[in-house]
């Protein structure tokens, strides 16, 4: 670096800003630690503090190895795109998969296998479980999210992202949430809402984060060459916002002071399960489908080299898609203390989501019309289909265990486990999986290493998901059938533990299922490994590279 | 054909919508409100949301604090705590649950999931051993039991420092808990968690119901004696001899 | 932004489908402008009106008092009562006949007898199992009762008299309140003296490496034992002191489970039960359990 250029170099005002208040945040931090009521809530402190620290030497390190001129727009006519927090957050989202799924694999055997539970505090069953669901939800779909809607909005305004240092809060911010969350279930930290178990402190700072990734989505859209914003942007714009809305109704607590971990919610009893299912089943509605939807419109077209099967249909599933979710969530509480009325308006809205759920899976699949051939070539394709065929089979499911007369015999049962899992293994974790496979060897301009071994991930893993699902079926059915079984003479036919025994053998499959899935997971990290380990291809666009996929 | 003219076929909403990225984040905004406002707001202003009944009390301190290891632990995760108006349910558990029983619940603990038992009502229905027997190892009392042991919190001192702190946030957001509550919150403990406390007369008197609990005396109160304070405590206060169903079909 | 010509220049008729695009391109993206496939759009009206129906035959939409009731007033609350009425009929001719008769005459008679052990099974499948054990074989400090040892009597009337009002259960006022002193912890007997109390004890029971009985142990018997557990040790279920001669152990016939009772004393809890279950379930269960095998 020129000496001239030294001299001339400013911190600019968003570096000193950001550095004084990462500063301030070490200082209080620390001051909390040492007041802390609980070590765990100590250990946390430090943990911000220490990041707090380490963001201002990441800062200050920055600012002395940057030129004095701000990065360029565009390079040789073309936008420059920010791939690297693209890069950290793809890796980041492999990480977590793999060790969400293992997480699954070992609470399927601590179910079948009790022993498995080894007596301990940190790894019993009731505190893996969020851990689980964390790890696979937010951590490994977030980061897939995260990745992929930073990848289309830049490619899709043809702009680069805006910001210099916020997206990298974003990515990296978002990360210390899941670090602070994760370890706090393990050390016995949390709200005890299912789906949103992080406890005050984690949730505040993930507003933080995700105010700042709203702001670099508008900001970076409102930089866009293309005068529309493309379909999948508007998926993404309804997943941050919503996901924006439901966790600051569902998280409207008071802690008991700045010192503990703890933290009490305003609602109660019935307001607060509405509450909290108009959050997870909006979970499921914005955070796993509409954030992933607006991946399958990237990279589906992409991939094929087709256009969009029907604009018009976009249009009118994409509204009808988000105003109806909102009111599905009483689904949850069929039968339950909350009233008649709210349980009937889950129910309907369930079921006019079906067809607007659809749309979705139509558009995936009918784009391939006309390049229907490249499924038998393409493994990453397949993967990416196969996975919109599992939306469309767990948006049927969905609506179908919304009608009440159903939900009473599925609900509380593995059924609704198997639906999940239809959903997650199926739909996010496939078209997440095809996503990466496209946007990795993309980002680091690489030739991915083996379509062979995509091909290998794709079987095993199906084959883990039949597995698994089909396990959850039988059981589900058979629990909820166990459950209201009388005899002839009118009387309760098995005990709670009879139907316990029942489920051992779906159990094994269940977990052996997993494991699978598992196997597939590993596979493609080495894939990807090995993948970024090769040299780089010198290629002028990377849409080249999608248009050919190697045999 | 129309897409010469205009491309869009819902027309000039839809394009202003998709050329406009704040207009697109607003109308987002509005159309997600709908659902959520129309099926929560009333359940706060509805009088019959929640019934009418005799009973239900706040959590005694060493219930509260047992409260939070069934949180914490993630019971919740294997357990509901809503029974629902079935049959079947009815038959196994007992009365359905009603919303009252839970209305000093933040948060809630109604579930979504049986890997074991719904616990609306299993308070008084096991002693107080054979709840630490099988909080201890579960298998030794109900050998296919695939429920974890927690004999760690028999091993665990109960620590109640803060609960003071907990019930005046619980006060701040609508539990009745009353100054002399708060503030005789740990005598309240030791009265609730031994056996022939002389504050046990006074416990009883503010916290009617509450089932004195001295399980294991090895190593004072424990975690294990406050968590099976609030699983005795479960679904025992509303007496159903006196309560009227018809009174709150809504 | 680019002008609206530009725009309109890039429709262009896809050559697969023969439908033409919007015109919009990004990254190489480009969409075709296909109509709603037809029965898309009739499936969704088709829902939308099958949902409007329901509304309005069911509860469904908050008002500000309360809420729209539906056609026919249906209720989740209410369509349970109905179901427990229909349960009740179903099972009215086996509870019209338990419920008249004796437990004695129950027992004499066939027909009630396997209907008593139907409703009696259900309910201790649900109820008791978890402490019992499913078989009724107990466990250590919970009684077996499928054998012929009773703590609390073990006739029909008996054993219907503990169901009802539990062991030590305190908020029962009939409840088997009677339990065994800590000798040790309270001081009343040294540790070498329950020592040899231990030792003579298991002499009752001629259990294999039992050391001879002595006039120490038979003397420290007679003051302080013999009033619950009789002078022969053969128990007494009016005072639920179990026999101490037989192979029957509620806890266990070592030597320091023995001194741990004499030291501790106490006595297991058992739930009371005419609180949570009804009379005719309750006759059920008690001839459930004496027909278990041990029955008196
Ligand atoms: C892995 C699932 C699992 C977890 C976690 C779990 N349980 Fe259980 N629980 C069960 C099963 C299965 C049964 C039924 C068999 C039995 O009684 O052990 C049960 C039974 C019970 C019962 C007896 C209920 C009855 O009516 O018979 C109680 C009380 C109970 N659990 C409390 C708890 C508490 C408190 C926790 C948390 C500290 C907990 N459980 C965590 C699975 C679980
Ligand atoms: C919380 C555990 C528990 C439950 C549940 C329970 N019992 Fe018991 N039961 C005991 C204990 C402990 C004893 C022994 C009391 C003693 O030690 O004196 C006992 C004793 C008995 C006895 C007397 C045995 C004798 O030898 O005299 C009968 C009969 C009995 N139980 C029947 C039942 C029935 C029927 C049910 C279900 C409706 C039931 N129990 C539920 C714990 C339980
Ligand atoms: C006030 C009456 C009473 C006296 C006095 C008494 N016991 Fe007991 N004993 C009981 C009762 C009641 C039980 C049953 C406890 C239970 O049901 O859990 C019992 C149980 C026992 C048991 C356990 C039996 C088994 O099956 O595991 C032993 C051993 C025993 N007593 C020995 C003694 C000895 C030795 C003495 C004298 C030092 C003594 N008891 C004095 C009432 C008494
Ligand atoms: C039209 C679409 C859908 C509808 C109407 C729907 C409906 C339902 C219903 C009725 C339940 C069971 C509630 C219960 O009885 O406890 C449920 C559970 C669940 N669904 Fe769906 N579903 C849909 C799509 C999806 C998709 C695509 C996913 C995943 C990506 C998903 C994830 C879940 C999850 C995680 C649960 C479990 C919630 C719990 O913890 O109990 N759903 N859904
Ligand atoms: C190796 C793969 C996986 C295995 C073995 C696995 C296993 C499990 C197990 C055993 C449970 C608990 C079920 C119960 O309580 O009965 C569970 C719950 C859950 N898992 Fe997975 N899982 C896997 C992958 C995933 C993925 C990829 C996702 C989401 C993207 C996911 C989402 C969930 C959710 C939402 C629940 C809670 C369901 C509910 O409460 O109804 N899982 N999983
Ligand atoms: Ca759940
Ligand atoms: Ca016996
Ligand atoms: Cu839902």
């Amino acid at each position: 670096m020129a000496r001239t250029e030294q001299v001339l170099k400013k911190m600019t005002v968003s570096e000193m800003s950001l550095s004084a208040i990462f500063i301030a945040l070490a200082f209080a931090t620390t001051f909390i630690a040492i007041k802390a009521y609980t070590p765990v809530f100590a250990f946390h402190a430090a943990l911000f503090s220490l990041g707090s620290l380490t963001a201002v030497f990441a800062i200050v390190t920055h600012y002395r190895s940057r030129s004095s001129e701000p990065t360029p727009q565009m390079i040789n006519g073309r936008p420059n795109y920010n791939y690297g927090p693209i890069k950290f957050t793809a890796i980041a989202a492999l990480f977590w998969g793999i060790a969400g799924f293992l997480v699954g694999l070992y609470l399927a055997l601590e179910l079948a296998y009790p022993q498995f539970n080894l007596d301990l505090p940190w790894i019993n069953f009731g505190r893996l479980r969020p851990l689980h669901t964390s790890a696979v939800i937010f951590a490994f779909g977030g980061n897939v999210l995260l990745a992929c809607s930073f990848y289309i909005m830049q490619r899709t305004s043809r702009a680069r992202m805006a910001g210099v240092i916020a997206p990298w809060f974003v990515v990296l911010g978002y990360n210390f949430f899941i670090l602070i969350a994760g370890t706090g279930y393990l050390l016995g930290v949390t709200r005890g809402h299912e789906y949103a178990e992080p406890e005050w402190y984690a949730i505040l700072w993930l507003v933080i984060v995700w105010v700042t990734y709203l702001l670099v989505y508008l900001f970076t859209l409102a930089k866009r060459a293309e005068p529309h914003i493309y379909v999948a942007n508007w998926f993404f714009l309804a997943f941050i916002v919503t996901v924006a809305v439901l966790v600051l109704g569902n998280n409207t607590e008071i802690p008991i002071s700045v010192f503990s971990s703890q933290s009490v919610i305003v609602w109660a009893g019935v307001q607060d399960a509405m509450i909290q299912w108009w959050y997870a089943h909006n979970a499921v509605g914005f955070f796993l489908t509409a954030g992933f939807l607006g991946i399958m419109y990237y990279f589906i077209p992409k991939r094929t080299g087709r256009p969009i099967y029907s604009y018009r249909l976009s249009i009118v599933h994409f509204w009808s898609l988000i105003f109806l979710y909102i009111w599905a969530g009483p689904h949850h509480l069929h039968y339950t203390a909350l009233p008649d009325w709210a349980q009937t308006l889950g129910m309907i809205f369930s079921v006019v989501l079906w067809m607007p759920s659809w749309g979705g899976m139509i558009n995936g699949v009918m784009t391939l019309s006309g390049a229907w051939d490249k499924l038998r070539t393409d493994p990453v394709l397949r993967m990416l289909v196969v996975s919109v065929a599992f939306y469309g089979m767990s948006t049927f499911e969905g609506p179908l265990m919304s009608v009440k007369a159903v939900n009473s015999l599925s609900h509380y049962t593995d059924w609704g486990i198997g639906h999940v899992h239809s959903g997650s293994l199926g739909w996010v974790g496939f078209v997440s999986f095809g996503a990466l496979y496209c946007l990795i060897p993309w980002v680091w301009r690489r030739q991915l290493y083996s379509l062979k071994l995509v091909n290998w991930h794709f079987w095993i893993s199906t084959i883990g998901i039949v597995f698994y699902i089909s396990a959850m079926w039988v059981a589900g059915i058979m629990q909820g059938l166990m459950w209201r079984a009388y005899t002839p003479q009118g009387f309760l036919e098995y005990s709670f533990v009879e139907t316990t025994e029942a489920l051992h053998p779906e159990y094994i499959i269940r977990a052996a299922g997993g494991g699978l899935f598992l196997i597939g997971a590993l596979i493609m990290a080495y894939n990807i490994y090995r993948t970024i380990a090769s040299p780089m291809i010198d290629l002028a666009d990377d849409v080249a590279l999608s248009a050919s996929p190697a045999e | 054909m129309s897409q010469n003219v205009n491309h869009s076929p819902t027309g000039g909403l839809q394009k202003l919508m998709e050329t406009n990225s704040i207009l697109l984040v607003v109308a987002i905004l509005i159309l997600v409100s709908i659902g959520g406002v129309v099926e929560i707001v009333p359940l706060f202003y509805l009088k019959n949301t929640i019934e009418k009944v005799e009973g239900v009390r706040p959590y005694s301190p060493l219930e509260l604090a047992g409260y939070n290891i069934y949180v914490r632990e993630g019971c919740y995760t294997c357990h509901s705590q809503m029974i629902r108006p079935l049959r079947d349910e009815v038959e196994r558990y007992g009365h359905y649950s009603l919303a009252a029983e839970s209305m000093y619940d933040h948060p809630h603990q109604w579930g979504s999931k049986r890997n074991g038992p719904d616990l609306a009502r299993v308070g008084g229905k096991y002693s107080n051993d054979w709840q630490r027997d099988h909080l201890r190892n579960p298998r030794a009392m109900v050998p296919t039991s695939i429920m974890p042991g927690y004999p760690f919190l028999t091993k665990t001192p109960l620590n109640a420092e803060h609960i003071t702190e907990q019930m005046r946030t619980l006060r701040i957001v609508g539990v009745p808990y009353t100054d002399t509550q708060i503030e005789n919150a740990l005598i309240d403990i030791q009265a609730q968690g031994k056996l022939d406390h002389p504050g046990a007369p006074a416990l009883s008197q503010r916290y009617p119901n509450a089932m004195i609990n001295d399980v294991s005396g090895e190593n004072g109160i424990t975690e294990e004696d406050a968590l099976i304070a609030y699983l005795q405590h479960l679904g025992v206060s509303v007496d159903f001899k006196l309560y009227d169903d018809k009174a709150n079909i809504r | 932004m680019p002008d609206k010509k530009h725009e309109k220049s890039k429709v262009r008729i896809d050559a697969h489908s023969g439908v033409p695009t919007t015109g919009h391109e990004w990254d190489g993206i480009e969409e075709l402008n296909t109509p709603l496939p037809r029965w898309w759009v009739w499936t969704f009206w088709l829902t939308v009106l099958w949902a409007i129906a329901y509304t309005i035959v069911y509860p469904a939409w908050p008002t500000l008092s309360g809420g729209t009731h539906g056609l026919f007033g249906w209720n989740s609350r209410n369509q349970l009562t109905q179901e427990v009425t229909q349960l009740q009929v179903t099972r009215a001719p086996i509870f019209a006949k338990l419920k008249n008769a004796s437990l004695e005459e129950i027992e004499a008679n066939p027909d009630l007898l396997s209907a008593a052990r139907m409703v009696g099974a259900a309910a201790f499948a649900n109820n008791c199992a978890a402490c019992h054990g499913a078989g009724g074989a107990g466990s250590k400090g919970y009684a077996n009762l499928n054998d012929d040892d009773w703590i609390w009597g073990g006739h029909l009337n008996e054993i219907r008299a503990t169901i009802e009002h539990g062991a030590r259960w305190e908020t029962d006022k009939a409840t088997h309140s009677s339990s065994m002193p800590a000798f040790g912890r309270d001081g009343l007997l040294t540790p070498d003296q329950i020592s040899i109390l231990a030792d003579h004890v298991r002499t009752f029971a001629e259990l294999p490496d039992t050391v001879a009985p002595t006039a120490e142990g038979q003397k420290l018997y007679d003051d302080n034992c013999a009033a619950c557990h009789g002078i022969e040790g053969k128990g007494n279920t009016e005072l639920g002191a179990p026999n101490l001669t037989d192979a029957i152990w509620l806890y266990g016939s070592d030597k320091p489970t023995i001194i741990s009772r004499i030291k501790n004393g106490g006595g297991g809890v058992m739930p009371a039960w005419s609180e949570k279950l009804d009379e005719i379930t309750i006759k059920a269960l008690s001839i459930y359990v004496h027909s278990l095998g041990g029955g008196q």
